[in-house]
């Protein structure tokens, strides 16, 4: 069978849903992250395949780039969270930081 | 040739995926995390987006898989690894995640695209670089913007400071 359109859907679909699967089960605050990566690379495949074999133009390779862009963003910032986290609480597992609960 | 080349990637992608989400130690996910991110680059490099593979490998794994390295690194604490109540939710979110997958499998399997004949890729990098000065002239001033913010924040969270309102002092 050739690969086509469907194959590379699939491959964003299957790491779509381990990034969900990743963030609804971990509860390290930096491998929830990795699944927060896991989900915008699915996206980023879709966009690129899509860009490839349904349009003309090369939008989708734009989208992706800022995607890209935003996932750096989004990372650095997490992770100066995740320090903060660490050097308040003692601790990364995101169910032990519940102080405002209480 | 082709297609050989894909199922490699694709199963480069797919297992190490799987890897990233199961694995125990956290040090293992964050190293089998850059296989997946490569596997990405990979793929984009088989649709022709050759600026986007290279991007991918420079940005993703030259950028945010060390900084994620160098926090699992600087926070982990030995024998912290396994998290305490983690079963109870493993089998609801396994057959949350199976159904999306199910569902979005379905939707692709069962539409007709609109595909167009693919012709041979070609250099996207002036391309990319003339949409992103004429129609994506604002989204590129803005990313400048927002990495600028994030920059400034992510210093301003990791700083040292002197609480003078609360006893403890800061580590």
């Amino acid at each position: 069978m050739e690969v086509g359109l469907a194959h590379y859907l699939t491959v964003g679909a299957i790491l779509f849903s381990l990034g969900i699967f990743a963030v609804m089960t971990r509860r390290n605050a930096v491998a929830l992250l990795m699944g927060v990566e896991l989900i915008l690379n699915g996206a980023n495949v879709n966009f690129v395949a899509f860009s490839r074999y349904v349009e003309t133009s090369i939008d989708g390779h734009l989208m992706a780039a800022f995607v890209i862009v935003l996932a750096a963003a989004e990372a650095a910032v997490a992770l100066a969270i995740v320090l903060a986290m660490f050097r308040n609480f003692g601790t990364v597992h995101v169910d032990s930081v519940d102080s405002l609960k209480q | 040739m082709g297609d050989m080349v894909f199922y490699l990637f694709a199963a480069t992608t797919v297992l190490s995926g799987f890897f990233v989400v199961f694995s125990k130690n956290i040090v293992h996910a964050g190293f089998s995390l850059l296989f997946t991110l490569f596997g990405v680059a990979g793929l984009f490099a088989m649709l022709g987006a050759d600026f986007l593979a290279v991007t991918q490998t420079m940005v993703y794994i030259g950028g945010v898989l060390i900084l994620v390295l160098f926090v699992v690194m600087m926070t982990r604490i030995p024998g912290q690894d396994i998290p305490k109540r983690s079963f109870d939710r493993k089998i609801p979110a396994g057959v949350f995640s199976v159904l999306i997958f199910a569902l979005v499998f379905k939707v692709i399997n069962g539409t007709e695209w609109n595909v167009l004949p693919v012709d041979a890729p070609e250099a996207t990098i002036s391309m990319i670089g003339q949409k992103l000065l004429t129609d994506f002239i604002f989204p590129f001033e803005y990313a400048s913007i927002v990495l600028l913010l994030a920059m400034i924040g992510a210093a301003i969270l990791i700083r040292e400071r002197k609480i003078d309102d609360e006893e403890e002092v800061q580590s």
